[in-house]
């Protein structure tokens, strides 16, 4: 058997924490991580960049409706998902389109935050 | 304006666009481009104005960009990227004038495209294009959208730093996404005019910049959409409104009602066009909200003198309208027309039902409009009261003249009935 865990979080309590107490917790994910691994029970993981810059996708009549912010419908259930590659959120957007829910039901958009990546980053480098 | 603020307006856009892909994002292509424009503050009042501003601009601001990337590189470590950069960017001397401006890419329709992706919120794309297209403050566009500065501020941080995250591309659409990404564009393209025609803060009524930037991006959309019938109406409609403006604006800068403007003024040739474009979209089918505007102002174009405007017909276009576009201030214009076409009773009570339905509690337009109705019938003391409203809802001073105006002398009428 295989098993998907979400993990869901309340982002604005997780903003209001220090520096130090999140990345207590970053350790901990890596700790768990590394176990999981060695115990031969690790499938794949992300970490996601926060749900406001998240983009929600819906086909209806053919076209594509796009959304500013994560999916917020709770009639609708998760029912799985895709890890894909695209070169920007056209191409995201354009491959979630394609995804036959996308016509009943919602696809959101969330990029995968990668690991060398420091968190919070600001736009200006 | 003065002369730097009008080169600010012109130039930043310019300037803004071309760093984005030199700095690699909006953000810092902002903040690169206002220190070039502070450096500029600090040093023409001494050094006298650069034959070539814009050359000047584009100079400081490359220079500003090639640090920032300098920087950043050497502090991610990156060796190999600092040595390519140095081999190929920026070992030639000051670039002139000509090569600066040459060389310095126009890159304000990505900028346009990437500032209305539909993955932003509307308000979102609207603030980000009056700032980084057209060089409005967040105060400005605060005004113009009736929410308060700090919630403009916190919107245009969120949008950069999702356009940042989420990897929305700096680029012209594929074929297959433009005609959405079209309508985005025109909707944001209708606001800018709309913030220069009825400019809602500073001394200048009529912001001729802004009237022109939002025409000159509707034009560079005709060229790339020129069967599109909403594209041909929002060119149509900015065009017809823009003939007017000459005529708009009294010697000393007060504001002069259509009502009272001189028509021989009234720029033809514009007027021509727009009507040229208006039958080309109105002929395609149904109209859309551009192109019932549009048709709107084409009543006024049309009518020789005021008292000749068929008001019949425009409080029907605004029936129509009221269905594709259902706004209060939709609703508003309506009532209005209705009054004009002589229902001044019926129209009034609509205005007054609009008034106690609180949508449009923060919008001087309303009780100026309610005001005027009143003033035609007779009622100067009721008047008198809504002037006062309406100025306590204005900060723009050719319309704050215009109102005080008026309010002093339905004051001296109501003194004094007829």
């Amino acid at each position: 058997m295989q098993y998907l865990l979400l993990i869901y979080r309340n982002e604005a309590e997780w903003g209001a924490r220090s520096e130090a107490e999140r990345e207590a917790v970053f350790a901990e994910y890596m700790q768990l991580t590394r176990s999981l691994e060695s115990a031969g029970a690790m499938r794949g993981g992300q970490f996601l960049h926060e749900p406001s810059v998240a983009t929600t996708v819906r086909v209806r009549h053919g076209s594509v409706l796009a959304t500013d912010g994560p999916f917020a419908e709770t009639k609708e259930q998760l029912t799985g998902y895709y890890v894909v590659e695209a070169a920007d959120l056209d191409e995201a957007m354009a491959i979630a389109a394609r995804i036959p829910t996308a016509r009943d039901g919602s696809i959101e958009v969330r990029p995968v935050r990668h690991t060398h990546e420091p968190g919070l980053v600001p736009d200006s480098y | 304006m003065d002369a730097f603020t009008a080169l600010y307006r012109e130039e930043l856009s310019r300037l803004v666009a071309g760093l984005v892909s030199m700095v690699g994002g909006l953000q810092a292509a902002e903040e690169v481009a206002q220190e070039a424009f502070e450096a500029a503050l600090v040093q023409w009042p001494a050094s006298g104005w650069p034959p070539s501003p814009r050359a000047w601009l584009i100079r400081t601001a490359r220079h500003k960009a090639l640090d920032r990337v300098r920087r950043r590189l050497n502090f991610e470590g990156k060796r190999s990227e600092l040595e390519a950069m140095a081999r190929t960017s920026d070992q030639s001397p000051d670039l002139s004038d000509e090569e600066a401006e040459r060389l310095f890419p126009d890159e304000r329709l990505k900028l346009l495209f990437t500032c209305c992706h539909p993955a932003l919120s509307m308000e979102a794309r609207v603030a980000l294009s009056l700032r980084a297209l057209c060089g409005l403050t967040t105060e400005e566009i605060a005004r113009a959208f009736l929410v308060p500065v700090p919630t403009l501020a916190q919107r245009l941080v969120r949008a950069k730093q999702k356009i940042h995250t989420a990897g929305i591309p700096y680029r012209v659409p594929a074929e297959a996404l433009l005609p959405d990404r079209v309508e985005a564009v025109l909707a944001v393209i209708y606001l800018v005019f709309n913030e220069g025609y009825a400019a809602t803060s500073g001394e200048e009524r009529v912001r001729l910049a802004l009237c022109d930037q939002a025409i000159r991006l509707g034009r560079t959309m005709m060229e790339l959409m020129p069967r599109r019938r909403d594209v041909q109406g929002l060119l149509a409609l900015m065009l017809l409104h823009d003939s007017r403006r000459d005529a708009r604006t009294g010697p000393d800068g007060e504001a002069i009602l259509l009502e009272q403007q001189d028509r021989s003024r009234w720029n033809r040739a514009q007027i021509d066009e727009g009507l040229r474009l208006l039958e080309a979209a109105l002929a395609g089918g149904p109209p859309g909200a551009y192109e019932l505007q549009a048709a709107i102002a084409a009543v006024h174009a049309r009518a020789a003198a005021a008292p000749q405007t068929d008001w019949a017909q425009i409080a029907g276009l605004y029936a129509i309208l009221a269905r594709v576009q259902p706004t209060p201030v939709v609703e508003l214009n309506r009532a209005v027309a209705i009054a004009m076409a002589g229902a001044l009773e019926h129209g009034l009570a609509l205005v007054e039902e609009l008034d106690r339905g609180g949508a449009l509690e923060r919008y001087a337009a309303l009780p100026a409009a309610k005001a005027d109705l009143l003033w035609r019938s007779g009622r100067f003391r009721a008047a008198a009261a809504e002037y006062e409203r309406a100025l306590s809802l204005t900060a723009s001073a050719p319309e704050r003249r215009f109102l005080e105006q008026r309010l002093h002398e339905s004051r001296r009428r109501a003194e004094r009935p007829a």
